[in-house]
């Protein structure tokens, strides 16, 4: 048995002396003792890290287990505009606690939303504005409670106090939805619904007695938070893979910068459920795109073929527009193309970019262009079949992944930067990025899946620091680090530097990053915009070496380093600035300052996730 | 209730205004200031903002809203130079959303001003000679003076009595210099002292004004301190002083409701700056500072009388008033297009609707008064009713001043209907965080609406004071108009009859949280009855009461 352990245990963040440590504690334990062990690490990450989801390695069996344990505390969610259900739900959080029971007080923006799952007593406070809108800070809560995303709530009990101006036709209407939304998930009223005027103080103070009342009651006859936990059976190794990709629905799809934006960054929200599917940070997730219909309508038309005549290659016989569309890569060019085009157009340009002496012009034709344009440019004849052939098979899109599974549980969240020019006053766009950008509705699904990436980990060792080097859409993993540092309960330091073109409409996940900070999750956070007006225009290097004393210290004290984003000009640019900045601050020559970068990088305490 | 406000707090531990106000201007992560420091940067003549137009689509963005700010001057009395225009103009155009806006109390605002641009605004607005300090916050706000008076060897003299009060009034801090200025930092703020408002301010804003008879353009009946020029043959002879007057509801709250001023007493023209003293240290000293929506010195006179106020001023200043001289006002409005003053120089009032001077369809105002600017060799004069005075022109400028005028479609005056030309509307949405419906993007349409019910009912061209407000805080003076319309949600106003169009009466609520077509049918039936009903001469403020549109409910 213990040798069945050692192959497949998921090694995930224990170093090989506690790994070998655990295993000698397993060895020769019956089933029944094995599964008390995992409930009694579930509990201990549960107490250390004050929250469900505690330390526990993805892909491990006993994570959801762990996660969807109910907890005995009342928990108070207010959303308020003008500060009166603000100061009912600190009230009845200080009655709670003299009552002496567990309770935390959040502001619906602020609230964590995948705690919702494991809550026991849930009150919510919540004004109504206007028209029977909701206060703007719970607008995101009740968004999400209507959507189906909500998960049930069974386990819950709840009670809402509704305040608001009678002299409104929809008086506490938003008060009415949560508590109605709540019923129909499956939760049961602790209290009923009170719904309060203006004058809202005598109400507001019954109905704040009945609730602690009740609260003590359902509460204290509970058993203390479980240190046990029942172990799952464990779900079956995934079944999806590159090469049988997981239909995943789309949960989010959401444009993430501002209206001046110089260009359209997405966050795809896309759900993993039922797939069996899981991912570290650091991981990218595969996707199958498929080509833009005007793409291939114009491929076709260019062509003068038929979409509908059939195409048989290697036994499978499809339509010419479908293998165009989803077997093929129409927006990336190749050589062996190239050189058939050029052969089928007799145009003497093209031949020539082909000929040796012109890789300059090579490799910007295959950069810059398109199969429509070099179809469009130099025209040439081709039958359906020996096209098809021409062309590069489809290959998938790896985007990393922005979020954690101790944050998002079953989904993966991407960040896409949209590809959309102007080429010669012709409209051309990215087939990958166009494709999720328009994943929309409940219909929508993507072919995807999970490729792991261990040589972009987050260090095993939590009370190590991190330094995270993520410009524009480079930023994506480091959601994903910072949501995991946060949920781990991590001790080390975390310090992201992020750059963008402007701050007003490009800093992407601002919000986020900002909670984060308030929350000490990120101890530090460097920006820098490169057309900004209003602010000294910046690089993410510069910034790097206007903190490399700082910087310096860090590494010294053993941080990690992260790199992530373009490989082309950033990546050299911030390696330079690295070296810079050990040569000054450790006081060392050039050579020295190469090899420390070096040695960081042998150590693998600098990693990057460049493209 | 003996626990005071979170404000009072924060001014408190403010070291005066301080905050941390600098620490909050050099945080890179956000277009925003520390939440404590939204209440004292109101002290330095600025608030945050931001576009309510986008707010929800940034939260969905993850992006935080799209924060701005917002400048007020301090420009007592309204009265700038031509080279402060153009100044203003650049800095409008450089920093700010491209529109300077002239506000109800006759100061101009800046709309739009990203953080990382604020200082450099504020110093460019100094650079003009003018400044912010104490233009919003608990203080005494900019001292406002009748623009463009009948008897117009008044001006000068009101002018000069609204920059003194300002001055007198102002707090002493330097933090103001330190923080925008880069002045010398005081050493130990427990050595500076605020000898007229103390560590705590006042208990809430604080407004002034001065009015000469007959036109009440600063509708004086509607600021905490108030003085009614009494003048004889172009003599100054002194002032009537009133108190607690103030427009600020709350929906819903029946302890607060606007107030029309009380006339105190005469007073010397020498007495002027001690008596406003001891009306503002009165306030300090005994107004509510538990209760912020009860705090403005019109609810300290209600609680304890204005018989002991008059006897704790007297006390404080070390004389008493005279009996108040009688007076007379006739309108609120402003007197448009030329008129001529005692010394054979010319003054041009302009409509500028809801005061916003910007460059749209309807004319190149912001452009036509940039051209206008530089060949002016008089001033320029704020009106309270949002309007502009080019004033103290030559005869012979006039004609040249004219084509400017024409040429940028700056002869709104000329064109408009009385309804238009007289309404008032404060900014709303999409840049004020109290706002709760719109008002300044819909008069356009309101005054359209209201126009066409006063024809439809063969009364084309009647006069009626319209105003709107997007809550009830009442920063154009809603209830003191014929017809006053006050945000309640989008779309939906609650509608106030029964100003008399001199500023002495407050109007009454008609209907409540309605919208537009039963705001439209409202109108219409009440002007049919006016139409038919009224006495020659009697304003349909009048007529709503003698008619009983209102007088059954506000018994």
């Amino acid at each position: 048995m213990s040798a069945n352990i050692v192959t497949t245990l998921p090694l995930g963040p224990l170093d090989p002396e506690r790994t070998e440590l655990l295993l000698r504690v397993v060895e020769g334990l019956d089933p029944t003792t094995l599964q008390w062990l995992s409930g009694f690490t579930a509990g201990v990450a549960h107490e250390r890290a004050g929250r469900g989801a505690g330390i526990v390695p993805a892909g491990a069996v006993v994570a959801p287990a762990a996660r969807s344990e109910p907890t005995a505390r009342v928990t108070i969610v207010y959303g308020s505009q003008t500060g009166n259900s603000k100061r009912i739900a600190e009230r009845l959080g200080r009655a709670a606690e003299a009552a002496g029971l567990a309770a935390r007080v959040y502001a619906a923006g602020t609230y964590p939303i995948k705690d919702l799952a494991k809550e026991r007593l849930l009150v919510v406070v919540v004004s109504t504005q206007g028209d029977g809108d909701p206060p703007d800070d719970a607008r995101g809560l009740i968004e999400f409670l209507q959507s189906r995303r909500a998960p049930k709530l069974e386990q819950l009990s709840y009670s809402v106090l509704a305040l608001g101006d009678s002299s409104y036709p929809k008086f506490c209407e938003t008060g009415k939805q949560v508590d109605e939304r709540l019923a129909a998930l499956g939760a049961k009223r602790l209290v009923d619904r009170v719904d309060c005027d203006v004058d809202y103080d005598t109400l507001a103070t019954g109905w704040l007695e009945r609730v602690v009342t009740s609260a003590r009651e359902a509460l204290g006859t509970a058993t203390q938070s479980a240190t046990v936990t029942r172990l799952r059976t464990a779900p079956a190794e995934p079944q999806f893979s590159r090469d049988q990709p997981f239909a995943a629905e789309i949960v989010g799809n959401q444009t993430i910068t501002g209206r001046a934006a110089t260009k359209v960054v997405r966050h795809v929200e896309i759900s993993l459920a039922g797939s069996g599917l899981t991912y570290q940070p650091g991981d990218a997730l595969g996707v199958w795109h498929e080509n833009p219909p005007v793409v291939v309508d114009e491929v076709l038309q260019a062509l003068h073929l038929d979409g509908e005549q059939p195409v048989e290659i290697d036994g499978a016989a499809k339509p010419l527009r479908e293998w165009l569309a989803t077997r093929r890569e129409l927006t990336r060019l190749t050589r062996p193309f190239l050189t058939q085009q050029a052969e089928r157009s007799g145009d003497a340009r093209l031949a020539g970019v082909l000929q040796p002496g012109h890789e300059t012009d090579l490799r910007q034709t295959l950069k810059d262009l398109q199969v429509i344009d070099v179809l469009q440019r130099h025209p040439g004849a081709w039958d359906a079949q020996s096209f098809v052939q021409a062309l590069r098979p489809l290959a998938p899109r790896l985007y990393s992944i922005a979020s954690s599974q101790e944050a998002v549980g079953e989904e993966a969240h991407l960040t896409v930067a949209l590809v959309d020019y102007e080429l010669e006053r012709k409209h051309r766009v990215g087939a990958a990025s166009t494709f999720l950008a328009n994943l929309q509705g409940e219909q929508a699904r993507a072919r995807v899946f999970v490729e792991h990436n261990e040589r972009f980990r987050l260090p095993a060792d939590a009370s190590r620091d991190v330094i995270m080097i993520g410009p524009g859409t480079g930023v994506a993993p480091f959601r994903g680090f910072v949501q995991h540092r946060d949920a781990q309960g991590a001790t080390g330091r975390n310090w992201l530097f992020f750059g963008a073109r402007n701050f007003q409409s490009e800093f992407l996940y601002q919000a986020e990053w900002q909670d984060a900070v308030k929350k000490g999750v990120l101890n530090r956070f460097d920006l820098a915009f490169s057309r900004d007006r209003s602010i000294p225009r910046e690089y993410v290097q510069d910034r790097l070496r206007r903190v490399g004393k700082d910087l310096y210290a860090w590494l010294e004290s053993g941080a990690y380093l992260y790199v992530c984003g373009d490989a082309e000009k950033m990546a050299p640019d911030v390696n330079a600035a690295l070296i810079d900045i050990v040569a000054e601050h450790g006081g060392k020559a050039r050579d020295d300052a190469e090899a420390y970068v070096r040695r960081l990088a042998d150590d693998r305490r600098y990693l990057r996730d460049v493209y | 209730m003996t626990e005071q406000s979170p404000v009072e707090r924060i001014k408190r531990d403010s070291r005066n205004l301080r905050g941390t106000l600098v620490e909050s201007l050099a945080d890179p992560l956000t277009g925003a200031i520390r939440e404590d420091d939204l209440v004292l940067i109101k002290f330095h003549g600025s608030y945050q903002q931001d576009d309510r137009d986008i707010r929800d689509e940034r939260r969905r963005q993850k992006l935080e809203p799209a924060y701005s700010f917002m400048i007020r001057t301090r420009l007592p009395g309204g009265v700038c130079t031509p080279v402060q225009w153009l100044q203003l103009d650049q800095i409008a155009r450089t920093y700010a959303n491209g529109t300077l806006r002239i506000t109800t109390r006759q100061a101009f605002q800046f709309h739009g001003v990203i953080k990382t641009e604020l200082k450099t605004t504020m110093q460019a607005i100094n650079a003009s000679l003018m400044d912010t300090l104490a233009a919003c916050g608990d203080v005494n706000r900019n001292v406002m003076a009748s623009a463009n008076p009948v008897e117009t060897r008044a001006h000068p003299i009101v002018h000069e009595w609204a920059k003194q009060l300002s001055e007198h009034l102002l707090p002493s801090t330097r933090a103001y210099h330190e923080i925008w200025l880069d002045g010398a930092k005081v050493s130990s703020t427990e050595e500076e002292v605020e000898p007229l408002y103390g560590p705590t301010y006042l208990p809430r804003k604080f407004k002034a004004a001065i009015v000469v008879p007959p036109v009440n353009d600063v509708d004086v009946f509607a600021h905490d301190l108030g003085f009614i020029a009494i003048i004889e043959n172009g003599e100054l002879q002194g002032f009537n002083l009133t108190v607690g007057g103030g427009m600020g509801a709350t929906h819903g709250d029946a302890e607060t409701h606007p107030r029309v001023a009380d006339v105190a007493g005469f007073l010397k023209p020498e007495q002027l700056l001690a008596v406003a003293e001891a009306v503002l240290t009165t306030q300090r000293d005994f107004g509510n500072r538990a209760v912020r929506k009860r705090a403005r010195l019109k609810y300290t006179i209600e609680d304890r009388g204005i018989d002991w106020f008059v006897a704790e001023i007297t006390r404080r200043q070390g004389f008493a008033l005279e009996p108040a001289r009688p007076f007379n006002f006739v309108t609120t409005g402003d007197r448009f297009g030329w008129t001529e003053g005692f010394d054979g120089r010319w003054h041009l009032t302009l409509r500028i609707d809801a005061g916003r001077v910007a460059d749209t369809e309807r004319g190149q105002w912001l452009t036509g008064l940039r051209e206008i600017a530089k060949v002016h060799r008089g001033d320029f004069r704020l009106t309270p009713n949002q309007n502009l005075t080019i004033a103290n022109v030559d005869a012979n400028a006039r004609t040249f001043i004219d084509g400017l005028v024409v040429r940028h479609g700056l002869d709104r005056h000329a064109r408009a209907t009385p309804v238009a030309l007289n309404a008032l509307a404060c900014v709303a949405l999409p840049t004020c965080a109290l706002a709760m419906a719109e008002a300044e993007r819909y008069l356009p349409r309101l005054t359209q609406l209201v126009d066409e019910r006063l024809a439809a009912n063969g009364l084309a061209g009647a006069p009626l004071v319209l105003r709107i407000t997007g809550c009830p805080n009442g920063c154009a003076r809603p209830y003191l108009a014929e017809v006053a319309l006050v945000g309640k949600a989008p779309g939906r106003y609650n509608l106030f009859l029964g100003g008399d169009g001199k500023g002495q009466r407050l109007n009454v609520l008609y209907m409540e949280n309605i919208d537009e077509p039963t705001i439209v049918a409202a109108l219409d039936s009440a002007f049919a009855r006016y139409a038919t009903e009224r006495t020659a001469s009697e304003c349909f403020g009048d007529f709503a009461w003698r008619a009983g549109l209102i007088g059954a409910r506000a018994a």
